[in-house]
């Protein structure tokens, strides 16, 4: 019995009476390790405390409570939490706003979270419970409001959803509202948002009523005014560096349909040719041509290397070539003597080679190499031995039977 | 009645220059030669607060003056009186002898309050209150250098502060002009902070069980420390929200909420020191003793502990005797004299529980292996064992009672996470953030609503019973998980006609005890450093005692110093190696 006995080392701490030395035990790494303060996920309060916690108070309790809410979140017990939360909710008479997250801003985002999962929970207590919360501090008034704007979306309540953006917007609080000023941004992008969406609904049953008349005239007077409201958020949130994506193609969508030749239309096409989705491709050169179909846009070398960039690329990969068909039908009649005649050629080469050196190529691929513009620059480009104007010339006669893909049966008119 | 009352009254009227007084109902003088109606009013003594006889003369120095919400004046000492009145009503309604509430306990608060000169003497320190009586004195708080400062006040205290930044108003000090009320709702509030503490032994909340617990021990009533907090944390003993019971009258705001309102359970430590130093304090005599019949005596407390702990009743026997061998049993000992300070502060409950500890390491030593091996044995001796009762295994033994405790433990943690601290009497330290307390409880009070009709059909358990036993084993349950009536025969072993223990050994909790005045334990308890098995019996028992381990651990290294108190002192080293006590032949535990 002894021999087990005596490979047991344990030793207890002991002071040295007389002294008031201590001699401390070296602590071992495992120790050290546990002694480390634990790493804290944002938003998770520290851990648990066992009940033989040396003192026992409010503070320890309603920690203790918040762990067990976070364990039952996290399983998804929402009856639980929601049993919990009930006790917690009475720390909001200590709220001190001392802490990194306080109890109010606690409550909130749990209460959100059980009531959004929780089987018996209604839109209705929802959406009272939201209003509680934005009196409960200022610092978070208009986060409050967003979020429950968000899940009134969630919940397809696309009219109280507005109802509370707009009343958002018009809160003012002294200095909270500057401070605030982020949120204020968001609140009226997503009412442009709103405001887009309406319209978008307007224009769908004007297109759908075709040539009604009368009852056009309302609803495209209130489509005009959707489209002013929303314009007018969504041009102030572009100009915040910031991830507008959606809001953007709002944005731009409605631009396109009112103002194609709006100066967004190169960007807009540039962001659409990188796409990789066939479709906002088609888009993109749908929109340069459009945008190319205004005076504005003539001289402008710009939005022409656009349109020869993807005109190009279509060529080279020799799909799509009824994107540019589509394109040019509608055009065929009248784009030659708008921008290809002879006098702007030469007008074009004189003042701007790039813009020429650009037209030419896509004149070059939708009339062929024969046709005036086109004859007159590579000339030109050839004669003052530019690189580029040779290379323009190659690639132009490489890929001439395009032309006659492009435009289709011949038509004596065309040619020159 | 009128002439008795304008007795005193003789200044002539305004109007016609006569002696002729007479009270109006509103108490105001008014000439009743000409009727003329003046503004003095009679000084009232306001009888009606005093709810009990007990407090006869607390002499009231300075002008009274009804406030204009209805409210009177009063005085710390008699909130602490109402609190104490409560307390002892629970305790009867548990059982407890009346004798303790009219004979016992208010001779205990007289003679405190007489001590600490707020009663029942003949300048009591009520009168010194009139210095500090704001209504009096100069309109701008700051401008008078020696009256402390509010926010100094408030950091005077034993308690966490929790309070203290609670106060909002605290900021707004500056612009305090005339109004008591924003101090405290009692007259003398502002000064019961203030009071150098060791001097008078000022009363706080978890004092109110000191002397609750010192009538008990009085009376030698069958209630330990322990189970008296426990009943006070289970509800059954108003401590956490009593002030809601005050009267409509005594109006609690200000400083008052720093004396009444605790946010924190009371400490066993805390409870049992200042029980002591309020035993000295009141020069009280030698207590009634305790013999061997009563309840406090170790003896008893085993036996109760044992059954609690699911042990066999022979266990008691050797509980008994090592109580004998160490001299813990005796009058002398377990009775409290006050006063003498060569006597050691004795709490029964953690004493029990640390004997039977020492019994269990006797016969199982709990070192992580041998208990196991033990076990073994009795469980193949067991399988031989036809006659008679079932050998006690100690393995079988803690898979049951660590099962029950786990459960009990859950249950306990929970509860405490889902106490609700906040009463349904607001709170408010001064007027000016009344109605934004009141607006923050109307939210508590709806989100709870909200949320408490999502919680399902789970039901606030209602408040348990008061129960003596928190554990309960049956014997009648069949599936063998009483061990009460197991023997021990099967870990003793028969030497010369005596059952002694089969293990030899024995090992120190700790080789040499710490000075207690120094560093106030007599060891340092961490857990890494002992066997499971040992953490877990003291973890049993710091369940059922609601106490650290820590404390019996304290009492385990006590009681194993005066059991080997000679072997120590030969071998006393100063190293910390673990010391292995071969017990001699001659001191082997003989049975009945």
């Amino acid at each position: 019995m002894d021999s087990f006995l005596e490979d047991y080392e344990e030793a207890p701490a002991v002071v040295v009476g007389g002294k008031r030395r201590r001699r401390r035990r070296r602590r071992s790494p495992a120790t050290q390790a546990a002694l480390q303060p634990l790493l804290h996920l944002p938003f998770l309060p520290p851990q648990p405390v066992s009940s033989n916690e040396h003192k026992s108070n409010f503070k320890k309790s309603k920690e203790a409570c918040l762990s067990y809410i976070q364990d039952a979140l996290l399983q998804k017990q929402w009856k639980r939490a929601a049993e919990f939360l009930t006790c917690y909710v009475e720390s909001l008479e200590k709220d001190y706003s001392r802490e990194h997250i306080g109890p109010s801003e606690m409550i909130w985002r749990i209460g959100t979270e059980i009531l959004w999962h929780h089987s018996q929970s209604r839109m209705k207590e929802f959406s009272c419970f939201m209003e509680q919360m934005k009196t409960l501090g200022v610092k978070r008034y208009l986060k409050v409001c967003l979020e429950h704007v968000f899940h009134l979306l969630c919940n397809g309540q696309i009219d109280e959803a507005y109802q509370n953006l707009s009343l958002a917007e018009s809160w003012r609080f002294g200095e909270q509202t500057a401070i605030q000023d982020k949120e204020i941004k968001l609140i009226q992008a997503y009412r442009g948002l709103l405001d887009y969406c309406s319209w978008s609904k307007q224009k769908k049953i004007l297109l759908e009523h075709g040539e009604d008349g009368f009852a056009d005239l309302a609803v495209e007077q209130e489509m005009h005014s959707y489209f002013r409201k929303a314009a007018v958020n969504l041009k102030e949130i572009i100009k915040i560096p910031g991830v507008w994506d959606v809001f953007v193609k709002c944005y731009v969508d409605i631009l396109h349909d009112i103002v194609p030749s709006h100066e967004l239309m190169i960007d807009f096409n540039t962001m659409l040719q990188k796409s990789k989705k066939r479709k906002k491709r088609q888009l993109g050169l749908e929109v340069i041509f459009a945008a190319l179909d205004y005076a504005g846009w003539k001289e402008n070398a710009k939005a022409w290397s656009c349109l020869a960039r993807q005109v190009k690329q279509i060529v080279i990969s020799e799909k799509h070539l009824d994107w540019i068909k589509q394109e040019w039908s509608s055009r065929k009649d009248w784009w030659p003597d708008f921008h290809f005649s002879r006098y702007l050629a030469k007008r074009n080469w004189q003042e701007n080679k790039s813009l020429s050196h650009e037209k030419a190529l896509v004149a070059g691929i939708l009339l062929g190499k024969d046709c005036k513009y086109f004859k007159y620059v590579s000339h030109q480009g050839c004669k003052a031995q530019l690189k580029r104007f040779r290379m323009l010339k190659k690639f132009v006669t490489r890929h001439n039977p395009v032309y006659l893909r492009i435009s289709g049966p011949p038509d004596c008119s065309v040619q020159r | 009645m009128d002439e008795e009352d304008t007795r005193d009254f003789n200044e002539r009227c305004a109007q016609c220059s006569e002696v002729n007084w007479g009270l109006t109902d509103g108490g105001r003088f008014y000439c009743r030669s000409c009727h003329n109606v003046t503004e003095r009013t009679r000084e009232v003594v306001n009888t009606d607060f005093i709810t009990n006889s007990r407090v006869q003369t607390i002499s009231k120095g300075s002008k009274k003056q009804e406030k204009n919400d209805g409210g009177c004046e009063w005085y710390i000492c008699e909130g602490f009186q109402l609190v104490l009145k409560k307390q002892v009503e629970a305790l009867e309604a548990l059982g407890v002898c009346p004798q303790m509430k009219d004979e016992i306990l208010c001779n205990f608060w007289r003679c405190y309050l007489q001590k600490s000169k707020q009663a029942y003497c003949k300048r009591p320190a009520g009168e010194t209150v009139k210095t500090l009586s704001v209504c009096e004195s100069s309109t701008d708080v700051d401008s008078d250098p020696e009256r402390p400062s509010l926010l100094h006040l408030l950091s005077l205290s034993e308690s966490e502060g929790d309070l203290q930044t609670d106060c909002s108003f605290a900021s707004s000090v500056s612009k305090v002009s005339e109004s008591t009320s924003v101090y405290s709702g009692s007259v003398d509030g502002s000064l019961y902070l203030m009071k150098n503490q060791k001097e008078k032994l000022r009363m706080t909340m978890p004092m109110t069980l000191s002397f609750c617990y010192l009538a008990l021990l009085w009376v030698r009533e069958p209630i330990t420390l322990s189970e008296l907090l426990r009943f006070v944390v289970e509800g059954h003993i108003p401590y956490m929200n009593v002030f809601q019971h005050f009267p409509e009258k005594m109006k609690l705001c200000g400083l008052d909420l720093k004396i009444f309102c605790v946010e924190s359970w009371p400490e066993y430590k805390e409870v049992f020191n200042k029980m002591h130093e309020l035993a000295a304090f009141l020069d009280l005599p030698r207590f009634p003793d305790i013999t061997e019949s009563c309840f406090l005596h170790p003896d008893m407390l085993c036996m109760k502990y044992l059954m609690e702990a699911n042990l066999p009743d022979e266990l008691h026997n050797w509980t008994c005797r090592v109580v004998k061998k160490i001299g813990i049993g005796e009058v002398d000992f377990l009775t409290l004299t006050p006063g003498n300070k060569s006597t050691r502060k004795v709490k029964y409950d953690v004493l029990a529980a640390a004997v039977i500890v020492v019994v269990l390491k006797l016969l199982f030593l709990l070192d992580d292996h041998y208990e196991w091996l033990l076990s073994e044995f009795a469980e193949e001796r067991n399988k031989n064992n036809t006659e008679g009762g079932p050998y006690f295994e100690f393995k079988k033994w803690y898979e049951v009672v660590k099962h029950s405790l786990d459960v009990e433990q859950k249950k306990l943690d929970e509860e405490k996470a889902k106490y609700l601290w906040r009463c349904e009497k607001p709170l408010f330290y001064s007027v000016k953030n009344k109605s934004k307390v009141l607006k923050r409880r109307q939210m508590v009070v709806n989100l709870q609503n909200q949320f408490g009709k999502l919680s399902g059909s789970v039901q606030r358990a209602e408040k348990p019973n008061p129960s003596s036993f928190q554990l309960s084993w049956s014997e009648e349950n069949t599936d063998g998980s009483c061990f009460h009536g197991h023997s021990l025969k099967g870990v003793l072993q028969e030497k010369c006609g005596l059952l002694t223990v089969m293990n030899p050994d024995y090992w120190l909790c700790t080789v040499k005890l710490c000075n207690e005045k120094l560093c106030g334990h007599l060891a340092h308890y961490r857990e890494v450093e002992f066997p499971q098995s040992y953490h877990f019996v003291l973890g049993l028992f710091s369940f059922l005692l609601r106490i650290q381990p820590s404390y019996i651990h304290d009492e385990v290294c006590m009681i194993e110093h005066r059991l080997f108190n000679k072997k120590l002192c030969k071998k006393l080293k100063y190293n910390t190696v673990l010391r292995k006590m071969k017990r001699p032949k001659t001191s082997s535990i003989k049975p009945i």
